[in-house]
Formats: C-alpha cells, structure tokens, sequence
C-alpha cells in the first residue's frame, strides 16, 4: 500500500512538474534520466535477479524505437499505441532470444547476446523504410494538451513508464518468481532439483525484461523526431543498463532506480559542464568504484553502515 | 518383490570417449534403504544425475513408479517425487537458510508462506539447524551446509530421497545424528538411496548395497555379502 501511495505521488509531481514553468532543458534532461530508469529496471529483472548478464540492452531498445517509427510512418498511430507495440515486439524478441540462448551460461550467454544488437542493427541499416543507415527525420504531432511542449509530454509519459517497469519488477521481486529466479542465480542445478523450472523462469524474465526495454525506447524516435542505427543501437545503452543496477545494487528493486538516478543525472550534468565524451568515461570510473569498494552497489553500502533498518 | 518404485535398465552415460556407465540395471522396492557405494570416479555421482535428471542418459530407461521419466526435466521429477542432496553443496547461498527451504515448499508442495515457514522450521529443528534458520547460507560451516543440502530436499516431500555423500566430513556423533534422520524419514515411508564413503554408516543403514566400479556394477547384495566380496575388495583396495 504504501508503495502505490508513492507510486502515485512520484506521478503527481511529475505531472505538476511538467506544468510548471521550468526551464525546457530541464525535461529533456530529465527525460534520458527516466529512460534509463526504465532501461535499468527492465535489465535488473534478467541480470540482476536471475545473474543471466545481457548486453543485448540496445538491441531491445532499438527495437522498440524502430517499431514506434514503423507504426508512425505506416499508420500515423498515437504514442499509447507505439509503446504498447513496441513492447510487444521486444518482448517477443526477448523471448526468441530467450529460446535461443538461456541454455548458454556465464560469458557465453553474454557474448550471445552482444550478436543481436548487431544483428539487428545490420537488418534496420538495409531496410529501406525505416531511413536504413541514413535515417529518418520524423515530425512530431501537434503538442497535446495541457502541456506546453512535446518534451513535456514525453516526461510524463516516460514517468509513467518507470512506475510501470519498477512495479512490474517489484513484482517478479517479491512474488514466487523472484524466488525462483535468485534460487537461479544461486544455483541453477540445485533450483531445477528443487522443483524450479528454470527455463521457463529465464525465458520469462527475458520476455518482461526484452518488453520493458523495448518501451523504453519507444518515445526516443518523438524525442529526438529523428532516428538512426547508429546511435539507436549504440553500446552505450547496454554498458548504462548494466552499470546502474550494479551501482544502485541488484537484489530490490529501487536499486536500479538509485543507479539511474545517480549516474543519470551525473552524466547529464557532466554533458552540459565538461563534455559528452567525459559520460563514458563517467560511467567506467564509477563502475569500478563500486565493483572494487561496493560490490553490492548503494543498497549495500547502506546495509553495511545501518545493519538493523535492511 | 513388489512393483519397483525406481527401475534402471541398461543405463549408460558417456562424457565424450570416456564412459561414465555402461549398461547399468537396478531395481529398487518402494520403502527400501538402498546403498551405492564404489570407489572415487566409479559412476556413482553420475548414475544420480542420471535418474535425478541433472543429466541425459545416452540409452537405457528409468522408470519411477512405472513411468518412464528419463526425458523430463529435474524439475519435473523432483515434482513426480525424487528429491536429492548434492555432494558439494550447492545452497541457495543469497538466501537465508529458511528460505533455502521455501523453495521446493513453494516450487514441488505448492504451499502458502505461512504454512511452508512453518512446516520448514520443523525440518530444521530435527535435522538440528532451527537456530540457524535466519542465518544467510553462505555463512554456514560445511557441516551445516551438509545438513542444509539434506533438509531441503526433505522439504521436497520426496518418495525417494537420494542422499549423495550428506556424511562426508562429519563427526561420528553427527554421523549417528544424520543416520537416525534417515532411518525415521525411511519408516515414515520414504524410499532412500545412500552414497557414502563412510563404510560404516552405509553398511549400517542399508538393507540391500550395489558396488560400482568404473561404471559397472560388479556387485550386489546384503551388506554382508558386499564386504566379503573379493571383486569389491579388490576395487576398493587394489590387488
């Protein structure tokens, strides 16, 4: 209960927020924070909760862009419906790429998954339609009401898609498939010998995860009213979607969310004041920060020093 | 003999050139104590994984209460009513060690949290690990996880209780401990198969004992007979 009423007030203000007469940049800013709020989360679910490490991250993303673009381009469809078929298509992604590759463990279901974003990136830079490697420019609608720009819009949007993603992800966490997932990560032959049907967990957690990164990128091609291979595919997305969660901590949900907020909104800040290409630099700092001095990210530093509240 | 509970015809396993077992047949009576002893690298482990369903057989059938279970899934043998311990404990490490518990309780039996947390923390405090329960299984001492590894497949509510090496390295009074467990789950009805390299225990608790060496069976019988045995004598000690 008390989650829902949080759950709630974070959408509140966000939406007051967007009404409210601040800066532009702040909600273009705070747009790619959210985004990978949700990218995080959706990542935790496979990676953290079952340890089944995707790099595949820009892939689903991607993919979930390049759908909003084909049913915009194709149907002139709203922004409900590109997200909802771009989490469609991505989840169905995640769960082929499930069936083909959750039988591989360790490195090589990592190294598999790193295939798809090329595989897919090459399929979108020879399809014709979608702009191929030039890309395509993309004209926003008009600007819906009440909001005062597009931007706006999308902040609220993308809002409402982290109290999604973070109470989907609450959910697997606390229910009986959390469990069966950490047995999982633990384990997985003892998991299977104590009844888990394992595969059937992971492809689960690869589908929710795969949907949930896919509606994510969703909004991206309105944001930047542009789309491209490039960068829509760009590693960078996996690297962030690993690294937030292993920041935040892996094993409750809010991890991830504090990973996002905090190198999220660093890498913002250090785009505008040092430059873009510091962010990586950011991120590769701060990882090995905590892998070395926190292995169990923010969450667990906080056990460490207060033992009694965790 | 009645209808065996778990039958094995001409089970063998090869792990690229080498083969692990090679026609391996074994019959065994619901509620019987069974003993599988054999020297280091005989097939033993193997054979488990085999009708535990960590591993494929390459030929043969296993039948468990008549049915052919040698294609399903682990899971879904450990669901039919085969649990097992590992000979390297393999805990649910992130978990406390009740919870290790509630995994085959909500996964195999289905039960409610309150109910599983309570019927757990009865296996714990006959196996003798109730004050560890709260206790994260990674900070558990080898004996302990030994015993861990025993009390959750007991949670599994298993008709037939595969228990691979549960005594290596404990006490003598423990040994006796984890012995008397096995004895009251077998007269409660449980079917038990025991892998041990404690002479002592196995020939203790056994009513019928198999001898494997490199993957075939050269022996079978009373533990009696399996000791007087100069095949088995002779896998064990050299000649």
């Amino acid at each position: 209960m008390k989650y829902w009423i949080g759950a709630a007030a974070v959408l509140v203000i966000a939406f007051l927020t967007a009404l409210s007469g601040l800066n532009e940049y702040f909600f273009y800013a705070a747009f790619i924070v959210l985004q990978f709020m949700v990218l995080a989360t959706a990542w935790n679910i496979l990676g953290g909760y079952a340890g089944y490490v995707n790099f595949g991250t820009a892939a689903f993303f991607a993919i979930g862009g390049y759908t909003a673009v084909v049913l915009f381009k194709w149907l002139g469809a709203p922004l409900a419906v590109q997200i909802a078929a771009a989490a469609l298509v991505s989840g169905l992604l995640g769960f082929g790429v499930g069936l083909l590759t959750l039988r591989l463990r360790g490195i090589f279901f990592a190294i598999a998954t790193v295939a798809i974003i090329f595989i897919m990136e090459t399929m979108m830079v020879n399809w014709r339609y979608v702009g191929g490697a030039t890309g395509l420019q993309l004209l926003r609608p008009d600007v819906t009401q009440p909001f005062a720009s597009y931007t706006r819009m999308l902040f609220v949007v993308m809002a409402l898609l982290v109290v999604i993603a973070v109470s989907v992800a609450r959910y697997v966490q606390i229910s009986w498939i959390g469990r069966g997932l950490r047995a999982i990560r633990d384990s997985e032959e003892a998991a299977e010998c104590s009844g888990v049907p394992t595969l059937k967990l992971k492809l689960f957690a690869c589908t929710v995860s795969g949907a949930l990164m896919g509606a994510a990128g969703a909004p991206m091609p309105m944001y930047l009213s542009f789309i491209e291979p490039a960068s829509s595919f760009n590693l960078n997305y996996s690297v962030s979607a690993l690294a937030m969660p292993m920041i935040g901590g892996t094993v409750h949900w809010i991890g991830p969310v504090i990973g996002a907020l905090l190198l999220g909104s660093i890498q913002q800040i250090v785009t505008v004041t040092i430059s873009s290409e510091i962010n990586v630099l950011v991120i590769g700092v701060l990882l090995v920060l905590f892998v070395v001095f926190a292995p169990d990210g923010v969450l667990g530093l906080f056990k460490k020093l207060w033992p009694r509240r965790s | 003999m009645a209808a065996p509970l778990l039958k094995v015809q001409g089970v063998s396993k090869h792990f690229g050139g080498f083969t692990a077992l090679s026609e391996v047949s074994i019959a065994i009576a619901p509620g019987e104590r069974f003993g599988l002893i054999g020297p280091n690298g005989s097939g033993k482990t193997t054979l488990i994984n085999c009708i535990s369903g960590s591993l494929r057989n390459d030929s043969g059938s296993i039948e468990f209460e008549g049915k052919e279970i040698s294609g399903l899934a682990a899971y879904r043998r450990t669901r039919k009513g085969i649990a097992r311990s590992f000979q390297i404990p393999r805990p649910f490490h992130s978990m406390s060690v009740l919870e290790n518990l509630l995994v085959p309780y909500e996964y195999v039996v289905h039960l409610k949290q309150s109910d599983a947390e309570q019927q757990a923390m009865e296996i714990l405090r006959r196996i003798g690990l109730a004050d560890k329960a709260h206790a994260q299984a990674n900070q558990l001492s080898q004996v302990e996880l030994r015993k861990l590894e025993l009390a959750r497949a007991m949670a599994a509510r298993p008709r037939l209780l595969i228990s691979d090496e549960a005594m290596a390295g404990l006490s003598g009074s423990e040994v006796d401990e984890v012995l008397k467990i096995l004895f009251s789950l077998n007269a409660e009805g449980i079917t038990i198969i025991m892998i041990e390299h404690i002479m002592q225990a196995v020939m203790r608790f056994s009513q019928r004992v198999i001898c494997l060496d490199a993957g075939k069976i050269i022996c079978e019988g009373t533990p009696a007979t399996i000791v007087a045995n100069p095949e088995v004598q002779r896998a064990y000690l050299g000649a």
